[in-house]
């Protein structure tokens, strides 16, 4: 069943196992020539990924050691001259910065926050009450980030913003402020509406993972006496491991490639606050022009997520050998 | 007799109760609020963001409809179907051909295929901007259905893939045996199997294409076919000081995506709970 999909091209030498059992010998020619035309069902996808994604990916990395002029169009080979820049920009290292902000306060909500609300969701005793919960909090993660991005923009407006709002009315008017004016604020009230958008979508993974441990171990730990506390501990955590660390792997690639929410919300300001290292591409790229500077951030997020990627692959392939 | 341990336990399911309703209503009133504030004229946001509107006017939504939002959604409307359409065809040709066919070096296929997933839109930008201008499809229509379907052929291959390689083999040997052709086998036969994760990719690509910003904003931004997504910061550099307007656009924008959740729940979670395995 396997083989269909495991099975590499034949080699040229007939005694080699894996073209056909049948007719070992007359068999290569035309079970190459019928195997090749098999690759008609893939070519389109190829075609659209090589034009498209590989070939724009290994240019990019021609173009981050390229100079432009604006006005002539022309580019120059310099060398790694754009990287010492990068190497130089106080921004970049901001921007950095808050991609790691980012990516640690999700791991903080949106996987150790996330894994303990599924359990309190799962822990509820109507199917009806779980269901709705889990589909409520989803819905921030169904709706573009555009738009959740612009309703906290007015939610953090100092006039008429919900949040400055509430505060007076609690009593609470001297913490009122412009959240997304000051670079004290910025960065932080982004990354909490990012954690108002999307902790629904892993909790609800979470919860599709304790679902698929059997009942009988919570009861049994029930009938030995043991709180729920150490449950969650000592059987909840072991047993969904391996959506954790999936979760953490996704919502860690996610932090470094940030881009809508800041444009939306601040793009990147005030006084570059809160860059991140998409919207300081984009800044370098597309408002001053300078396409191989951008190229080069670029160059950092494809490291930093192919790094993050590869950790997933091998993570992968761990758990398939564990099953 | 009420034991010590059962008033703790009481109070502690009390508390929990609480906090998932109080978490419910963090999630719920923004949007809510979105919504009512629609209804709202431009001073009664500005007396009392919190009131409600004193009639329910649908004028702004009017508005925002003939200022534009009408053109984003047809955009978004198109450039979804369609990049539906080619996305899960070409995957689905591909997951079969990697399932199912036997291919020269199919192994290094699968990979380049699925290797996209690890690759983010950004690293390609500037290149991608330079392809598309000298393909004379900056500013198209054409440059965003292009985009689409590419960036999302990994993981929409992956997980129809996924489901595929585990339907029974002898259904081919079949209809290869009843002289029905590859190409046949693959319409009338696989691909009818498929329905369920058909349905959940085509879900995940139409949510997908409906709120994706940032190749929106690169390649349409100024050209008159923007999708929704950017058309609605427009709206607001446009028409900043009429919030209400604003509103009423951002709930157009979501209404629809909510209501496809609501009436799909169940082939969302598989379709997500699958592909987080990527």
């Amino acid at each position: 069943m396997a083989g269909t999909v495991l099975d590499t091209a034949p080699t040229a030498h007939p005694s080699t196992a894996g073209t056909s059992k049948q007719h070992p010998k007359a068999q290569p020619m035309f079970g190459r020539k019928r195997m090749a035309r098999g690759l008609w069902w893939l070519a389109p996808a190829i075609a659209v990924l090589i034009a498209f994604v590989y070939w724009p990916l290994l240019q990019n990395f021609a173009f981050s050691m390229m100079q432009w002029d604006i006005y002539s169009g022309r580019s120059e080979f310099v060398g790694l001259e754009n990287f010492g820049k990068l190497a130089k920009d106080p921004v970049f290292y901001t921007a950095l910065g808050n991609n790691f902000l980012y990516a640690l306060v999700s791991l903080v909500f949106q996987v150790a926050g996330a894994l303990s609300l599924a359990v309190l969701i799962e822990s509820r005793r109507s199917e009806k009450l779980r269901r709705c919960l889990r589909a409520l909090y989803f819905i921030p993660s169904a709706i573009s980030l555009t738009v959740s991005g612009l309703l906290f923009y007015f939610i953090y407006e100092p006039q008429l913003g919900m949040l400055n709002h509430l505060l007076t009315a609690v009593n609470l008017g001297q913490l009122a402020q412009p959240w997304l004016g000051q670079e004290s604020t910025a960065m932080m009230g982004i990354i909490m509406m990012s954690q108002w958008q999307g902790f629904g979508y892993s909790t609800l993974l979470f919860a599709v993972a304790i679902q698929r441990i059997p009942r009988e171990l919570f009861e049994a730990a029930e009938l030995d006496g043991i709180g729920p506390i150490r449950q969650f501990f000592h059987i909840t955590v072991p047993l969904v491991r391996e959506m954790t660390g999936l979760m953490v792997i996704v919502t860690i690639s996610g932090a470094f490639q940030v881009f809508n929410e800041v444009m939306v919300m601040t793009s990147g300001g005030p006084n570059n606050s809160t860059q991140v290292l998409g919207t300081w591409l984009y800044e370098n790229g597309f408002s001053r022009n300078d396409f191989g500077y951008a190229a080069a951030i670029a160059t950092v997020i494809f490291l930093l997520t192919l790094a993050i990627g590869l950790l997933q692959m091998w993570y992968t392939k761990k758990r398939r050998v564990q099953w | 007799m009420v034991t010590r341990t059962q008033i703790i336990s009481t109070i502690s399911k009390t508390f929990v109760f609480a906090f998932l309703l109080g978490l419910a209503v963090i999630v719920a009133y923004p949007l809510l609020w979105m919504l009512m504030n629609g209804f709202k004229t431009n001073a009664e946001l500005f007396a009392d963001p919190f009131a409600l509107p004193q009639q329910f006017t649908w004028q702004n939504y009017a508005n925002a409809w003939n200022r534009g939002v009408s053109n984003y959604v047809t955009t978004s409307v198109l450039v979804t179907v369609t990049s539906t359409i080619s996305t899960v065809l070409i995957s689905a040709w591909a997951a079969y051909g990697l399932t199912r066919v036997k291919i020269p070096f199919s192994k290094f296929w699968m990979g380049f295929i699925l290797g996209g997933l690890m690759l983010a839109p950004t690293v390609a930008l500037v290149p991608l901007v330079k392809l598309m201008q000298s393909l004379g499809l900056y500013n198209t229509f054409w440059a965003l259905l292009i985009l689409y379907t590419a960036f999302r052929i990994p993981f929409t291959t992956f997980l129809i893939r996924a489901y595929m390689i585990d339907l029974p083999f002898e259904i081919d040997e079949a209809a290869e045996m009843d002289g029905a052709s590859r190409w046949r086998t693959f319409w009338h036969i696989i691909l009818p199997m498929c329905t369920p994760i058909l349905v959940s990719t085509v879900l995940l690509h139409v949510l997908f294409a409906w709120n994706e910003y940032l190749f929106a904003m690169v390649f349409t931004s100024g050209s008159g076919i923007e999708p929704l997504p950017v058309g609605l910061t427009s709206l607001l550099s446009k028409h900043g000081t009429d919030y209400p307007v604003v509103f009423a656009g951002m709930a157009i924008a979501a209404i629809p995506v909510l209501i496809l959740f609501f009436a799909s729940q169940r082939y969302f979670i598989k379709g997500l709970s699958e592909g987080v395995g990527k």
